[in-house]
């Protein structure tokens, strides 16, 4: 008999599944009845890039201490692939638990001495009951739902509310879809005992919200004031232009005429994209793009005529594994530097790190502001884990007082009353100049927008001072950036340290983790979340207050510790890169492991030793 | 180019239109193109048809790409905002313009290199979506910018004017947009501003994507003896099968030819067509038949200009989007802004 590990709300569920198979629903369903019992869940998807017929995983781990982050190793795996099954069997931690269909007999060369066997023979149960072959597929997804249910000590109404909403409309799925769940449950109650995995109802769930980053970000959008969105089909930031649809029909239907007050094009591909929201954003429009690494490559000529024309765009990066082609499926924060420095010549572009999908909700709608205010393009980099995973985050909050901030623009009124129009002139000592929209005034305000050489006044020039000046007040501007963007986030530890750690993004759950478990060993490390380019001074100052800081990112180049070290005077020797770059989520596991490495060297010797 | 600048005063007696603008109104800054550049012929007609028309230069907006062509909304229209974008790129620039201003007129200037080579995909993507603008390609066959290579609408066979010779077959725009959907298609010359007037003119008033390709002569790189797309060759070739006037009112309509050989088309706005028809059996509303008739002239060696297609109640992208009447970037907080009770309706529906 192999031990039996034993956990109440802190345990890893993976479902390995069949792409195309309707797993994805049900296993979502199991995730959502987790917390409606109270308990904090974080799910990941990890998936081929293909629709139907590769393997598919789904890992839902149940923490009621909050930690969002993906932990690492497996306690009970569902095994529903015959072609993965060899690997999924070997990820078991020992004294875990496999769950199968074991309604064709399998040798016991396939099973593991240390990990514990459930069978249920899904197939059979569900032919018995289910006729049709579609249904069977479906059903079966649901009966397991229902073991586990068993076997877990689940909330067996929470399930039952959750498929009644589900099918809110459709109610006559809901009947098939609950004696399904029950035919799980009940084999399970009558053939095996329960598992020492359980899950207890908890009230750690609070009022939070639970969803994906492509859709907080376009809801952001829809809230930021966008109406022009231009994009191409791209993994993972497809779903973003397909949510922002969703919502624009949700919210930006004229009520009395029906009619859409925004246009949505799909472009014929990214430099059309990029163009269109450029055209757009010119005639004083808020638009966006959505896109990945590759896509972020083919716009970089419109990025620099956005930059050295200014005109206010937003791109939604949400970064894949690079290079190349690379990892369409995997997540990976390596487009920092080629969004950063996007086209040719010396251009720069602000950028926002959402570390969750509320932070992508509310960093869109201030994308739009802030490019705007700046008139130049905005970057908010996703990646595909906050992006196109369901996360547990904070609600979204809106302050109805809040007006879109449109920026300097002279509006006829301005014009007409005499306020100068210089286009490219620095009144207010910002860097930044007055626009005017196409149209605004018979006589008064138009000017000629080019990418060529140009003086204050938007006239074409080749002089090298004029030139020098102009370049000179875009640095202005992207000093004013600084101030637009959201500061860094701070966390101290007890006691006075050497040490200190920078993260951002979608690391924040996991460094979150690590940080907490630091504090439990004793080891001191204060921590900062950068949220944004280009860096505010805390960032500076964070790095001089301490003798050595690890900079954790999920690249192999350490591409935030190049863009700190490029636009600041700070000493390289200072800044350790600590990397993770395989595609999957970072974990906590994996930042203990290498920052609590890193330390030990230096000499900081944890109070116990670390655990895993 | 000239380097002396045009001076601001002028005659009193100007004729005016009825906005009160005379057609300096619509000029721009000096053009820097070569002398007697076939672009600068069309930078004129642009200014004339947009004279007659009475528009509000501000209302125009001014799109281009890169190249030589592109650079000519700099030289009219000085009171319209203007935007020369990235080379084979103003399609898309012009298209977002437009969805966020459905109330302006859009004017977008591209040349053969523009939009036969580096742009053929924007350009076609832009036509086939219907987006309301009156398209100009000034053709001439060439690189002119970069002194002289042979472009995409260079006709196989002819020959640069340092001896080389053309072996790739030539695209023929006004053959791509109809097929691709643009539902005004015409053909000028540059050296035709009679017929060519008209023509702007119609397109502006067209409610669709409105092509016009525009034969222009490059006076450096390609006027000589072997080019096609010289004034002398395209002079001899042209093959016109109609000439066109524009009547923005319905003025009545003076019986100055023969019936049967005028032909009338109202267009969306209420603006009236008149055909006077050169070849007796041509119907500018057949769209297959016109691209039947361009390649069976231009197996002849022929190249047609004049009003080659028009479908008068053509739709466009704003139709096809049902978008509000009010232009996009006129909406504001309260119009997009759905606030914070729909958001906590939407927060309890992700719990």
């Amino acid at each position: 008999m192999p031990k039996q590990i034993e956990a109440i709300n802190d345990f890893v569920v993976k479902f390995a599944n069949v792409n195309g198979s309707g797993s994805a629903s049900a296993n979502e369903l199991f995730a959502r009845s987790i917390l409606r019992m109270g308990v904090p869940v974080a799910s990941r998807n990890i998936f081929p890039s293909n629709i139907q017929g590769l393997p598919t995983w789904y890992e839902v781990r149940i923490s009621e201490a909050g930690h969002l982050g993906r932990r690492g190793g497996v306690d009970l795996m569902v095994a529903m692939n015959p072609q993965t099954w060899a690997a999924d069997v070997a990820e078991i931690d020992p004294g875990g638990y496999l769950f199968y269909d074991s309604t064709k007999p399998m040798p016991p060369s396939k099973f593991r001495d240390d990990i514990n066997v459930v069978g249920v023979p899904l197939t059979e149960i569900c032919n018995r009951e289910f006729k049709d072959p579609r249904q069977r597929q479906l059903f079966k997804n649901i009966i397991y739902v229902g073991a586990l249910a068993a076997l877990l000590n689940m909330d067996v109404a929470a399930i039952e509310k959750l498929i009644g909403e589900q099918f809110q409309g459709k109610d006559k799925l809901i009947a098939p879809n609950v004696k399904a769940l029950h035919m799980g449950i009940d084999y399970a109650k009558t053939h095996l005992a329960p598992l020492g995995l359980r899950v207890k109802t908890a009230n750690a769930v609070g009022d939070r919200i639970f969803i994906d980053g492509n859709s907080a970000a376009a809801l952001g959008a829809v809230y930021g004031g966008a109406t022009v969105c231009a994009w191409y089909p791209i993994t993972p930031s497809t779903a973003l232009a397909e949510a922002f649809m969703r919502y624009c029909r949700k919210y930006r239907l004229d009520k009395e005429t029906g009619k859409a007050k925004y246009a949505i094009v799909q472009g014929e591909d990214e430099l059309a994209s990029i163009g269109i929201v450029i055209g757009a954003a010119w005639n004083g429009a808020r638009a966006f793009t959505c896109t990945s690494g590759p896509g972020v490559s083919l716009m970089t000529e419109f990025l620099g005529l956005g930059y050295y024309a200014e005109i206010p765009a937003v791109v939604m990066d949400v970064q894949r594994g690079g290079p190349s082609t690379g990892m369409p499926t995997r997540t990976q924060q390596a487009d920092l530097i080629s969004a950063a420095y996007a086209s040719h010549g010396d251009t720069k572009h602000p950028m926002l790190f959402p570390e969750d999908p509320h932070a992508c909700f509310e960093m869109a709608a201030l994308a739009f502001d802030m490019a705007d205010r700046l008139q130049t393009p905005v970057f908010l980099m996703l990646d595909l884990d906050i992006g196109m995973n369901d996360w547990l985050t904070k609600p979204f909050q809106w302050d109805d007082k809040r007006k879109l901030d449109r920026g300097k623009v002279l509006s006829y009124e301005d014009l007409q009353a005499g306020k100068e129009f210089a286009r490219y002139t620095d009144f207010e000592g910002d860097g930044i100049g007055h626009r005017t929209y196409p149209g605004t005034h018979p006589t008064r305000g138009s000017y000629f927008t080019r990418g060529s050489s140009h003086d204050r006044f938007a006239k074409y020039s080749e002089n090298g001072t004029v030139y020098v000046e102009n370049m000179q007040r875009l640095l202005r501007k992207f000093e004013t950036a600084k101030k637009l963007i959201p500061a860094p986030v701070r966390r101290d530890a007890k006691a006075k340290t050497k040490y200190g750690v920078i993260y951002f993004g979608s690391t924040t759950p996991s460094m979150h983790e690590a940080l907490e478990a630091f504090d439990a060993q004793g080891i001191h490390l204060n921590a900062l979340r950068v949220r944004g380019f280009p860096f505010a001074q805390e960032v500076m100052n964070f790095v001089l207050e301490h003798e050595q800081v690890f900079l954790v990112e999920q690249n192999r180049d350490a591409q935030l510790r190049t863009l700190l070290i490029t636009e600041t005077n700070l000493d390289p020797a200072r800044i350790v890169p600590v990397l993770h770059y395989d595609g999957t989520p970072i974990t906590a596991r994996f930042i203990i492991d290498k920052v609590g490495g890193l330390l030990k060297a230096r000499n900081v010797a944890p109070l116990r030793e670390v655990a895993r | 180019m000239t380097y002396i600048p045009k001076p601001k005063l002028h005659h009193p007696q100007l004729p005016a239109n009825k906005l009160g603008f005379t057609h300096r109104d619509y000029e721009g800054s000096v053009s820097t193109l070569c002398a007697g550049c076939g672009h600068d012929s069309i930078s004129a007609a642009i200014i004339q048809a947009c004279f007659e028309l009475d528009l509000p230069p501000h209302r125009i907006a001014k799109m281009s790409g890169i190249g030589c062509s592109s650079k000519t909304p700099d030289y009219f229209l000085g009171n319209s905002h203007g935007f020369n974008s990235v080379h084979g790129r103003m399609p898309s620039v012009l298209t977002g313009a437009n969805l966020a201003n459905k109330d302006l007129i859009y004017l977008g200037v591209s040349g053969d290199g523009d939009s036969a080579s580096i742009g053929f995909g924007q350009f076609a993507h832009s036509i086939r979506r219907g987006v309301n603008m009156l398209y100009i390609v000034e053709n001439n066959g060439v690189y002119g910018l970069t002194k002289g290579q042979f472009s995409a609408t260079s006709d196989r066979g002819s020959k640069s004017k340092y001896g080389a010779t053309n072996n790739d077959s030539a695209i023929d725009m006004i053959a791509m947009a109809l097929q691709l959907g643009a539902t005004f298609v015409a053909r000028g010359f540059s050296g035709d501003k009679a017929q060519l007037v008209p023509l702007i003119k119609a397109a502006i008033n067209h409610h669709g994507a409105a092509f016009i390709d525009c034969i222009s002569p490059c006076v450096a790189f390609n006027n000589h003896v072997g080019s096609t797309k010289s004034f002398d060759y395209v002079r001899e070739h042209n093959e016109t099968v109609n000439h066109l006037d524009v009547m923005v009112e319905h003025e009545p309509i003076v019986a100055d030819y023969a019936p049967g050989t005028v032909e009338l088309v109202t267009q969306h706005d209420g603006s009236v067509l008149r055909l006077r028809k050169l070849a007796p059996h041509y119907d500018p509303s057949d769209r297959i038949a016109a691209m039947t008739y361009l390649q069976e002239r231009a197996a002849a060696g022929e190249i047609v200009t004049g009003l080659l297609y028009v479908d008068p109640q053509g739709q466009d992208l704003h139709d096809y989007l049902n978008t509000v009447a009010r232009p996009l970037n006129e909406l504001d907080t309260a119009d997009l802004v759905p606030g914070s009770a729909a958001l906590d309706k939407l927060n309890d529906s992700l719990r």
